[in-house]
């Protein structure tokens, strides 16, 4: 039971994290129908970016809190993933938008290389450490513990997720969004910019994204110019799992897919007989993937799109 | 006639092998309710996409008050005063009906991602603004009891006066509707007409493709008869009716 708890707790932290960058692919395939598989590099860049920022300020010596500390390198680690997000979709998406959907498919793998190694030659090829400033402390449940940090990403990612939905459903831009996911041609008949909603699209997906890499940098307390990729594999299954192009879905998907892979590393070793350790819970996601592409491809909370004319 | 609102200037465009508009020209007077007609494949859809920027013509000119359009994003064009409605109705289906509505005043205001996330107060006056419209003109078409309503569940003659409302929030200068009649009894279309005679009122110039000829000769000012995508005739109702090469491409030249 304490194992259970302490999965749960777990699963429910990775989860998060998940649903934060899941909502990045969902609402760009929403949109324009396109997988951006360079996605999970903008949550790497934001996590090094953070990574510089957290250093040069603990290096500084500036008397700042650590909690400020962390803040700030959120803080800059936002526009840049956005600026980052919006060049690629200027510079390898939207030329290609008539294009068939292999071709911008194919520049998202490229630019996905592209990042990484840039991000390699600018910071390394090794893991970095980040820096360990926060207090981490520990609350007790029984055998099970809660961290400080992971209540903060919990607190972070519902008001990231509260915030983003009223974005979507109560605001023009909002309205202008799923217009734009429904009809781009009809939404453009109306006044719509159709550039720009999809730019602001890409803009809303990297800036959750960057957080996302703050995340996991502070969670883990590494980054590492590759962990982008299969961290952005995974979410993507959460979208897939929540049904892609739908937000609720998103949440949805990465929460239960946290868990999955919390109560399945948990537990993996007690029903194999020890054949297996939880070094395989990466495995879990795309089993997931799998079940839900062959038994229910539009996902749990995705409906049958009709195909537009 | 009246001051020129729309000019179009001789459009071509051609499919492939097919001449869909050749050399196509007319004016709208502002104020005017001006008819399209023609047979199937007359090229009247085409017409209607060249003119909201949906297809660019191959050779030709389009002015909106002296503006020039061709060559402008659909957008654009909207911003410019042009609103349209489609044969085969496109709502945004999974919207609410005030939502659908709400659209159309994208062109009339802007909606920034750093506005929408600040939430300025001016912002939220604005959007309050935009609703209250929305409102008022789901009111005017009378459908304002399905304003929550997701577009997709509207009956059918609901959803075209939804289509009006929302090209009607754009505020456009010319509105141009494609078939508006299609698929509505004898009821709902003189309920239509009633409506289109009160936009006209409200100084919005009409520009309407339209098969129920009963409708047409009864709303239109003058009317423009296009044929394998050739300008065929045009005048008022009634000279179009007697017009041989109209008669003769509605109902074919007898065998000689």
């Amino acid at each position: 039971m304490d194992t259970f708890i302490q999965q749960l707790i777990n699963g429910l932290t990775l989860g998060a994290v998940y649903a934060m960058v899941a909502l990045g692919y969902t609402m760009v395939y929403g949109i324009i129908q396109l997988i951006n598989f360079a996605h999970g590099e903008v949550v790497m860049i934001g996590a090094m970016v953070a990574f510089s920022v957290i250093g040069a300020l603990v290096g500084a010596d500036t008397g700042l809190s650590a909690p400020i500390i962390v803040l700030a390198g959120g803080v800059v680690a936002v526009p840049l993933c956005i600026a980052v997000a919006c060049t690629m979709e200027r510079v390898a998406y939207r030329p290609l938008r008539a294009a068939p959907r292999l071709a911008p498919l194919i520049t998202a793998i490229g630019i996905s290389i592209i990042l990484q190694h840039l991000a390699m030659m600018l910071w390394s090829r090794n893991p970095l450490a980040f820096p360990q400033i926060l207090d981490n402390r520990v609350f007790h449940f029984g055998a099970a513990t809660v961290t400080s940090v992971q209540l903060a990403i919990w607190t972070v990612a519902t008001l990231m997720m509260a915030a983003l939905s009223i974005l979507v459903y109560r605001t023009r831009l909002g309205i202008a969004m799923r217009a734009t996911s429904q009809n781009p041609l009809v939404a453009g008949l109306m006044g719509i910019d159709i550039n720009r909603v999809i730019l602001a699209t890409f803009a809303l997906g990297a800036a959750l994204a960057a957080i996302a890499g703050v995340m996991v940098g502070t969670y883990y307390g590494i980054a590492h110019y590759t962990m982008g990729s299969l961290l952005g594999l995974k979410a993507f299954c959460a979208a897939v799992l929540g049904g892609i192009g739908n937000i609720p879905g998103a949440m949805l998907g990465g929460l239960l897919l946290g868990l999955v892979e919390a109560l399945g590393a948990g537990y993996i070793g007690d029903l194999t007989n020890n054949w297996f350790g939880s070094n395989y819970q990466d495995v879990f996601a795309f089993i997931v993937l799998i079940l839900v592409l062959v038994f229910r491809p539009s996902g749990l909370l995705g409906e049958r799109v009709a195909d537009r004319t | 006639m009246s001051a020129p609102l729309l000019e179009v200037h001789a459009i071509a465009k051609r499919f492939g092998g097919v001449q869909a508009l050749a050399d196509v020209s007319f004016v709208v007077g502002t104020g005017e309710i001006y008819g399209l007609i023609g047979p199937n494949g007359a090229g009247k859809t085409t017409l209607f996409n060249v003119i909201s920027g949906l297809t660019a013509p191959d050779a030709g000119s389009i002015t909106l008050e002296d503006q020039p359009l061709t060559g402008l994003k659909p957008h654009r064009i909207a911003q410019a005063g042009i609103a349209r409605t489609f044969q085969n109705i496109r709502l945004f289906a999974n919207l609410s009906a005030l939502e659908n509505v709400m659209i159309g005043r994208h062109a009339r205001t802007s909606a920034g991602l750093v506005n929408a996330i600040l939430r300025t107060n001016a912002q939220r006056t604005e959007e309050a603004a935009i609703e209250a419209r929305a409102f008022a003109l789901l009111e005017y078409v009378g459908i304002a009891a399905h304003a929550d309503a997701l577009a997709r569940n509207l009956a059918y003659g609901d959803q075209r006066r939804l289509e009006i409302a929302r090209a009607l929030a754009t505020e456009p200068k010319l509105l141009a509707l494609d078939e508006p009649a299609a698929g509505m009894n004898p009821t709902e279309t003189q309920a239509l007409r009633v409506l289109l005679e009160r936009i006209r009122a409200g100084g919005i110039t009409l520009l309407l493709i339209e098969h129920d000829m009963r409708l047409v000769m009864g709303l239109c000012d003058r009317v423009l008869v296009l044929d394998f995508g050739r300008r065929i005739a045009e005048g008022a109702p009634r000279e179009i009716q007697l017009d041989a090469a109209v008669i003769a491409a509605y109902l074919g030249t007898p065998a000689a």
